[in-house]
């Protein structure tokens, strides 16, 4: 079932290589995300995780190699995928992403930050928008509160209703549970459940198995920057991100 | 039209989140206060004096004054990485370079309105003959610190010496638009007052030129 108002659009990494200096954060990365596909990157800290979705959201260019977004208008997930269509992806469904730290502002409300975003992205009905993401994180009741006052899960609810203002067709999702109490981490899940039933495409990084590691229906593990494994098996998968195989 | 939108979102965010904190009209307003009294009463200069010298002065604590208030420009838009949120939600970079520069401005030529009856009267110049022509110097003076010091205050906001880099950078750039601002000022505190069109002209073409520059290659500026 696909969602109306976005294209499913895929990933696709080729030869993706990040370079710091001396220090090589990510070398020959090759593999592709189908549209609709929900994927988890394992790996021990500095493996690489953050750095090759930072490059996926577009805010770090990398040192060689190409990224394109595969469109699958209309396609079911893991079909064959169309020509590349790049310039599409990026003025219609640009990724939504959830980083390390909440990309919003202390000083503003919850609803401040988000009208703030949504009027940014050109969001159709950002007020509307805003009050039913707000309803839907269970923050509407604190919408005037200044994001300074909210716990750190409070904070991670409003990043992720952020990145999910403009409907996006790909979530970028760098640790999204970071704060979350046991509540929080089973509404996350339903909600990206949802998502990925309606086709959105899901690369995030994880540690361990939680109920948000559950809907991987693929698991790649990082190692010093290279792919060390890739796979869609389910135990597989479950190994994987439980360092199980390591 | 993307641009304009943009622009006012983040002018009226930079304006709120100001006004809730008050971080930098504070230090800003304190410091020029400070400076403006200080040499005052130090020097106690004459009435031909305070005309040939207090421009100068009060040039120079505006530049100071302003260094200090660049410096969290976009050093704040780190703490929760919101800079890249900013970047993944405009179509256009240069909103955010666009937003910041009009705020700067703004929270510059505040400070200088809210100081120049002070200098006045502790430095007994009249100025009130000729307000507007001043008020033209501050807005263009204080335009050409805004653009540079928005864009060297993105470049240093990603260096490792960030809190010694801006001044670094700042100070040499900016002497041109002190040394135009502080000639224009003096001509206009004058006992027969007169603008220097030839500063103005310099203050508006360092203006122009900034401003395209960061319109061309501002969006480098906000590259990791």
């Amino acid at each position: 079932m696909t969602a109306p108002g976005f294209s499913p659009t895929g990933i696709r990494f080729e030869n993706i290589e990040k370079r710091y200096g001396g220090l090589a954060a990510l070398r020959r990365i090759r593999f592709e995300i189908t549209p609709g596909e929900c994927v988890a990157l394992a790996g021990r800290n500095g493996s690489g995780k953050t750095t090759l979705l930072r490059i996926a959201a577009g805010l770090v260019r990398p040192s060689s190699g190409d990224l394109t977004f595969p469109l699958a208008a209309g396609a079911p997930a893991g079909a064959p995928l169309p020509a590349l269509n790049t310039e599409a992806v990026r003025a219609n469904a640009s990724a939504g992403f959830v980083a390390h730290a909440t990309m919003v502002y202390d000083e503003l409300t919850a609803e401040e930050n988000l009208l703030l975003f949504a009027r940014l992205q050109q969001t159709p009905n950002a007020a509307e928008r805003v009050e039913k993401l707000l309803h839907e994180v269970g923050l509407f009741d604190r919408r005037d509160s200044l994001v300074r006052t909210f716990s750190r899960g409070m904070r991670q609810r409003v990043a992720i209703a952020r990145a999910l203002l403009h409907k996006p067709s790909i979530l970028l999702l760098d640790e999204p549970s970071t704060g979350l109490d046991p509540q929080g981490v089973a509404w996350l899940a339903a909600t990206l459940r949802q998502l990925r039933d309606t086709g959105r495409t899901i690369l995030m990084s994880l540690h361990g198995e939680s109920e948000i590691s559950m809907l991987a229906t693929r698991a790649i593990r990082l190692d010093a920057g290279l792919i060390v494994a890739d796979t869609r098996t389910g135990a597989e998968v479950r190994s994987i991100l439980t360092f199980a195989d390591a | 039209m993307s641009l304009l939108s943009s622009t006012t979102a983040l002018l009226g965010k930079e304006l709120r989140t100001e006004f809730r904190s008050r971080e930098l009209l504070t230090t800003t307003v304190v410091f020029i206060l400070m400076v403006i009294v200080l040499f005052s009463f130090t020097f106690d200069p004459t009435y031909n004096e305070s005309r040939r010298f207090g421009p100068g002065l009060l040039w120079l604590a505006f530049l100071f004054a302003a260094s200090l208030m660049l410096q969290p420009c976009f050093l704040r838009e780190q703490n929760n990485d919101t800079l890249s949120a900013l970047r993944l939600s405009v179509s256009d970079p240069f909103a955010i370079f666009l937003a910041k520069l009009v705020a700067n401005t703004l929270f510059l030529l505040f400070t200088e309105v809210l100081m120049l009856p002070v200098f006045a009267v502790l430095y007994n110049v009249p100025v009130l003959r000729v307000l507007g022509q001043l008020l033209l110097v501050f807005f263009l003076g204080s335009l050409g610190v805004s653009i540079a010091g928005t864009a060297l205050s993105a470049i240093s906001a990603q260096a490792r010496m960030r809190e010694l880099l801006l001044p670094l950078l700042l100070l040499p750039l900016l002497t041109p638009v002190l040394v135009a601002s502080t000639q224009v000022t003096v001509g206009l505190l004058d006992a027969t007052p007169f603008l220097e069109w030839k500063g103005v002209g310099f203050l508006l073409v360092f203006d122009v030129i900034f401003l395209t520059a960061l319109w061309l290659f501002g969006e480098y500026l906000l590259e990791e």
